[in-house]
């Protein structure tokens, strides 16, 4: 018998490298719990619903999904992230929703040539200087909202910005991308602290300033609390806001209620898209969760459609990271917002829209496409990324 | 002194064991035990045998953990330069909070600990250059030259379980000389000691300097580990951690630092990777709140075995 | 800089220094009277605000979740002190910190088990809206209630301290324990009250300011930290410098927030600025502690002679 085992043993390891594998397994990590857990959980939702749409499958092989929480924290991350790599031996890494925690983490896959397929967080030094061949976004690059928010408020003539974002990575390119396209005067710059619950101090600020718009990024937790206490206030009926759009979506619109309706906020993708994909995402979601999905899911849902598109195209030879890799890069998947491309450092490719808070025919709050901010628009940093 | 032998030669044939299994994973991990085995140490030569309560030793971890993480950012990546600096600058901030805080005594004594910790924590939130409170990831472990690479899990583990039987021994042989006598006379009875002659203070800084070095050598050796740091490593909860730790595995015990770490992160790591079927089946997901059996166990410790492991141990052995 | 700022900036100090008043109350009491370091203090301010958050949903009302959880926390104190807190009155301080500590780590995981990682309580509708203190400033109402609570709290509290006889029971034990019992006071059922009412200061605290911020397992370790540095600024077992070191606190840290960054941000760029001000806040308030301690360790308005 034990011969047997042997026997089996050394020929599955000669054989691992050449033939297709028996199962595909996928780390998911992402904040599932906290202020700002709604993200994550929805992230999780929208992956796990389209491997079940898949039969449980990605590429053709069963998968296998690990799904950890970072609870909000870099180096919790990034120790579940060594366990998944090291341990556990995953075939991809993903899930993470902040920037913060991501780059932590990443490292870990990357040493060891495990590919992240990022569903959300895609800081700038990914896209230019630091662009590596085991990164691959779903979703857009940070910049990207921000940027599609700027020509948005340059487009309606507003003299003077203020502006909110948290004091990381993502908060900096966020304003960062906001600047770039908006041409007015930017009345003050104001970094919060990440995770800040309390902006008395800060809403007091914008008051002496009176700008003409207001522009923040406080995604999660952050938002509904600002927002919330922004309208307690008094200052929502003086100073109009944008937000990117994952500042006005199902996270936040659930818990801050009627006060979102009219807010403006740009987004690649919004759950009135006519195309295939997104109907059947959508319809799917509502049936499965019983709530509609958010911007947050939509991605979730790509960044798996995308692995297995992956798989598929390397023919189940996920041992094969070059063919893998080449497989993602063509990037030919049926992506709920559309048509789906990838630029050279592996960052999408794709239009965005302006979106303004509305109801449905059947009442409920969602954000609704009003127009094309940008038509194929790339990023700032690729000219300074190495990879072809 | 035969049984420290014994058990140093499982731990010097562990990672052997474990590379033959093709398990680095564990080999890594241990590592880590071992880098808190250390600071769990040195932070029993203040509390335990110093009999000091200092709720701030995480800050002496982070300073070593983040001079060494801003050697090797800034490309100086020899850890015979970033490992002493590392040194230098725990001993150094151990002599600054400890000079101040000396002064008071008993909750004061802890509050003040506790609240340059805190500050340090702050400070180092807002070093954006260095990361802030994402954190500064390193590119590559510290460089030590002699032929070993530190990148190899295995050359790592046997660098970390030298400076643990190095600082062991150095207890050993501190608690043994007259310095280790005063020090434990001050912490039986201060006002005796004072009475006598003995100038309580400066031993006291002393053994808190000494501490906060060693401490100090285990944050860098953390910091290489992970090649990664971040604030938290400073943080009040990690001090507590910290004297988790040493209670668990016996104050003034001289391996109750390294029992209660190994028992700690040995515990947190099975009950969330190896899930019991049957605890399972009346408590699902009972993995997640790992912490409640931590802090049950923690409790029955203080309640009921103020000597730790390590102090049932000895009893055991009719000591 | 306007003086509505100001204002302003002075209301919102104010409000956060109340809030930690409420929390400080309770706990310089218990260091006072038992000499007893109490870790687990900010868990009672968490398990406020879950049980007000409960409360509220199965009633409809704010204001009934709020009131019902101040005497069910206090309950819960109370049971707390009775069975695992009175065994610590007689051991040292470090296993008071450690048996606290882990104290903590079980109550977390209790509330994680019981309700979950977080919660919601909604501000009540009738709140959410500003009021218009003065041309050009309008404030939260909430925040304005916050402060009134606050103010009646603190008034209620001087009186049952310095005009009730149980009030003087509390300040002979704090003043002088081992007299107070020579002197025949049953010092253990006072305790066990005193416990009681400072759990639900905490309740009370937890409740208000769950609207603002989020209810969640962990909250109550870093205000935690916060209450230990004001009643050491203020003097331990004193409620009069509870109250100065609460707003003291408060004001610092507001001012921080809200103005270092702008002075900073004149000399560095807008990321470091921000950045750096709240540090340093932080900073400012360990600092005043430490200096407080340095020179005059029993605090500002120490209770014991």
């Amino acid at each position: 018998m034990r011969r047997r085992i042997c026997a089996l043993t050394l020929s599955l390891a000669l054989a691992s490298g050449a033939q297709a594998a028996d199962k595909v397994k996928v780390g998911f990590i992402s904040t599932l719990s906290g202020p700002s857990a709604a993200l994550g959980v929805d992230i999780r939702d929208g992956f796990q619903l389209a491997v079940k749409m898949n039969g449980g499958k990605l590429g053709g092989l069963p998968a296998e999904v690990l799904v950890g929480d970072d609870q909000f924290k870099p180096d919790v991350g990034r120790q579940i992230a060594e366990k998944y790599v090291r341990l556990d031996k995953v075939d991809f890494l993903t899930g993470f929703v902040f920037s913060n925690i991501m780059l932590a983490a990443v490292p870990v896959a990357f040493e060891a040539r495990i590919i992240y397929v990022s569903p959300n967080a895609a800081p700038s030094p990914l896209a230019g200087k630091q662009c590596n061949p085991y990164f691959f976004v779903a979703s857009w690059p940070n910049d990207a909202y921000h940027e599609a928010a700027g020509q948005h408020a340059t487009n309606k003539g507003y003299k003077s910005a203020y502006l909110i974002a948290p004091n990381y990575q993502a908060g900096k390119d966020s304003l960062a991308g906001f600047k770039r396209y908006y041409k007015g005067n930017v009345a003050a710059e104001v970094y919060t602290q990440l995770g800040q619950l309390d902006y008395s101090a800060e809403l007091a600020q914008l008051r002496a300033a009176r700008p003409d718009a207001l522009y923040i990024f406080l995604p999660g937790g952050m938002g509904i609390n600002f927002i919330k206490q922004f309208v307690a206030a008094g200052l929502s009926a003086d100073i109009p806001l944008i937000v990117p759009g994952f500042g006005s979506d199902q996270d936040i619109i659930r818990p801050v209620g009627e006060a979102m309706l009219g807010l403006f906020d740009t987004a690649h993708w919004a759950i009135d898209f006519d195309n295939a994909a997104n109907r059947r995402f959508v319809a799917a979601f509502e049936k499965e969760y019983k709530r509609l999905p958010s911007v947050f899911a939509a991605q979730g849902w790509d960044a798996a459609m995308l692995i297995d598109s992956g798989v598929r195209g390397a023919k189940g030879r996920i041992a094969d990271v070059e063919a893998l890799r080449k497989a993602l890069k063509a990037g030919k998947f049926e992506s709920v917002r559309g048509s789906f491309k990838f630029n050279r450092n592996q960052f999408p490719i794709q239009n965005y829209y302006l979106r303004v808070v509305g109801k449905d025919s059947q009442g409920r709050l969602v954000n609704k496409t009003i127009g094309t901010v940008f038509k194929d628009h790339g990023d700032a940093y690729v000219q300074d990324c190495p990879m072809k | 002194m035969k049984r420290s032998i014994a058990v140093f030669i499982v731990l010097l044939g562990f990672p052997l064991v474990m590379s033959a299994i093709d398990n680095l994973f564990y080999v890594s991990f241990a590592s880590r035990v071992i880098i808190y085995a250390i600071a769990a140490t040195s932070l029993n030569l203040v509390l335990g045998y110093g009999g000091m309560i200092s709720f701030g030793h995480a800050a002496f971890v982070g300073a070593g953990a983040y001079a060494a993480s801003i050697c090797i950012a800034e490309g100086v990546t020899s850890a015979w330069l970033g490992w002493p600096a590392a040194i230098g600058a725990s001993a150094l901030a151990a002599w600054l909070i400890g000079a101040v805080s000396l002064r008071t005594r008993g909750v004061y004594f802890i509050m003040i600990t506790l609240a340059f910790a805190q500050m340090a924590f702050y400070l180092v939130n807002s070093m954006k250059a260095y990361g802030g409170d994402e954190g500064l990831s390193l590119p590559q472990r510290a460089e030590l030259g002699l032929g070993l690479d530190l990148g190899n899990e295995v050359a790592f583990y046997y660098v970390v379980l030298f400076f643990l039987a190095l600082s062991l021994y150095g207890l050993h042989r501190v608690m043994r000389s007259r310095f280790g006598r005063v020090v434990i006379a001050i912490r039986e009875n201060e006002a005796r000691a004072e009475a006598i002659g003995l100038p309580v203070r400066r031993y006291q800084l002393a053994c808190f300097v000494v501490a906060g070095a060693v401490a100090g050598l285990a944050g860098a050796l953390l910091a290489s580990h992970g090649k990664y740091v971040n604030p938290n490593v400073l943080h009040w909860v990690q001090s507590g951690t910290l004297m988790i730790m040493v209670i668990l595995g016996g104050v003034g015990q001289l391996w109750g630092g390294a029992i209660g770490a190994f028992v700690l992160l040995g515990l947190e790591h099975v009950i969330s990777d190896y899930p019991l079927p049957w605890l399972a089946a009346v408590a699902p997901n009972y993995q997640q709140h790992a912490n409640l059996g931590v802090g049950l166990v923690m409790l029955a410790v203080v309640l009921f075995a103020p000597h730790g492991v390590a102090g049932l141990l000895s009893r055991r052995r009719g000591a | 800089m306007s003086w509505i700022l100001i204002l302003e900036q002075s209301l919102n100090g104010l409000q956060f220094g109340l809030m930690l008043f409420l929390l400080a109350a309770g706990l310089t009491l218990v260091f006072g009277i038992m000499d007893m370091i109490n870790l687990a203090h900010g868990s009672l301010y968490m398990l406020g605000a879950f049980i007000a958050s409960t409360l509220a949903q199965a009633t409809g009302s704010f204001v009934a979740g709020v009131l019902l959880a101040i005497p069910a926390t206090a309950i819960l104190g109370m049971v707390l002190e009775i069975s695992v807190l009175r065994t610590l009155y007689a051991r040292d301080h470090l296993s008071q910190v450690l048996a606290t500590f882990a104290l903590i780590l079980i109550i977390n995981e209790l509330t994680r088990l019981a309700w979950g990682s977080d919660a919601a309580l909604p501000m009540p509708q009738a709140l959410s809206g500003p009021v218009e203190l003065l041309p050009g400033l309008r404030y939260p109402a909430y925040r304005l209630v916050i402060i009134a609570v606050g103010i009646l709290v603190a008034l209620l509290l001087f009186i049952l301290v310095a005009k009730t006889r149980a009030g003087m029971l509390v300040r002979a034990g704090a003043s002088n324990r081992e007299m107070a019992l020579a002197m025949g006071v049953d010092i253990k059922t006072l305790f066990t009250l005193v416990f009681g009412v400072g759990a639900g200061l905490c309740a009370l605290a937890g409740a208000m300011l769950a609207p603002l911020f989020a209810v969640q397992v962990g909250m109550g370790e870093n205000i935690l930290i916060l209450a230990f540095v004001v009643i050491v600024i203020g003097g331990i077992g004193s409620i009069r410098g509870a109250l100065v070191g609460a707003v003291l606190v408060g004001i610092v840290d507001t001012i921080g927030r809200a103005f270092l960054p702008i002075v900073f941000g004149i000399f560095f760029q807008p990321r470091v600025a921000s950045a750096a001000g709240p540090a340093i806040a932080s900073v400012t308030i360990y600092l005043l502690m430490a200096v407080v301690l340095f020179f005059r360790p029993q605090g500002l308005f120490p209770a014991r002679g």
